[in-house]
């Protein structure tokens, strides 16, 4: 009983504190997406590039792709946007842009001036397709697995780190399997 | 051409005015049903916002996506587990009850019955320890009780 007096206490406070500390570290931006380990909601829209053109999610079956959210109003895309380039002269993996409540004209602006990282560019003008993946904050960059279905999702802008810790081994996994 | 009469003239006059205060009303009740659920919506960009509340772009297209379920037939049911299957519980202000979030949900009661029962612990020890010693009456030497006598003559 004596014992229990102070270590029950004790123990209480170790755990929160715990929890505490944790989540000092956590981004409560970074909500956990329900999307991840289901389909890849279904789009078909107008390429950037070839507005007569359309891509499906369909035509991406059968290999591994990432969906990067971009807009050229998007600040923060600027910041990942080197590391794109890069991804993309490695051509490991298809990136499909998918250029988010912007005007072509000035998604195709911004793409000139920063360089074109993406295997294809989609235009999503009223942000439906945004919604339906469950967008909330651009850049957002999605790893879709050979049977259409998300694997990972990244919020906010890519990092080298995530690139090279979660989203490159992920996708070898998944070019494997 | 014969004027119209007065009477037709009212009742044309009335018949208007039924339809368009009808459909002000349902669309009031829409309006009014839409306000509800969207303060029961977390906006994702801000997060401490409802979807009512929110002025962010992202809000307003969800508020223009519920509308559209809303009028197209879907029950608030439906309309929240839409959104949930998209941007999960979180955009729920109430967050529902399932194992997961037992510990929100009942955390505080179960922690209350804690305190309760430490409290309950602490008074029956006291009252014990208490117990069997009579405190002396009050005052140096009983001199309350003398005071009191003489007050009560």
């Amino acid at each position: 009983m004596k014992f229990l007096r102070w270590s029950l206490p004790l123990a209480i406070f170790i755990v929160v504190a715990g929890f505490l500390y944790v989540g000092l570290y956590r981004d409560p931006h970074e909500v956990p997406s329900p999307l991840i380990g289901k389909p890849a909601p279904a789009f078909a829209l107008a390429e950037l590039h070839h507005p007569d053109r359309t891509l499906a999610t369909a035509d991406m079956r059968g290999q591994v792709w990432l969906l990067n959210v971009w807009a050229s109003w998007c600040v923060s895309c600027r910041e990942e946007h080197p590391l794109l380039v890069a991804l993309s002269k490695a051509g490991v993996v298809p990136i499909i842009g998918l250029d988010y409540k912007d005007k072509s004209e000035d998604g195709l602006a911004w793409l000139v001036g920063n360089g074109d990282p993406y295997t294809k560019s989609v235009v999503d003008l009223d942000g439906r397709v945004g919604i339906n993946w469950g967008v909330y904050g651009v850049p957002e960059t999605f790893v879709v697995d050979k049977a259409g279905i998300i694997r990972y999702k990244q919020i906010g802008p890519l990092t080298q780190d995530a690139l090279s810790r979660k989203i490159l081994p992920l996708v070898r996994e998944l070019q494997k399997s | 051409m014969k004027p119209v009469p007065m009477r037709t003239l009212a009742a044309i006059l009335f018949a208007t005015l039924f339809v368009v205060h009808g459909l002000a009303r349902a669309d009031l009740a829409l309006d009014t049903r839409l306000k509800k659920l969207e303060s029961e919506l977390r906006c994702l960009v801000c997060q401490n916002q409802t979807l009512a509340d929110s002025n962010a772009d992202l809000a307003a297209d969800l508020r223009k996506e519920v509308r559209e379920l809303a009028v197209s037939g879907k029950t608030d049911d439906q309309i929240k587990q839409y959104l949930v299957a998209r941007y999960g519980d979180f955009v729920l202000y109430k967050p529902p009850v399932k194992p997961e979030t037992w510990l929100l949900w009942f955390g505080p009661f179960v922690m209350f019955a804690g305190g309760v029962a430490v409290w309950w612990g602490i008074m029956r020890r006291r009252r014990r320890d208490a117990a069997p010693a009579e405190p002396p009456p009050p005052g140096e030497d009983g001199a309350v009780a003398r005071a009191r006598a003489l007050l009560d003559g």
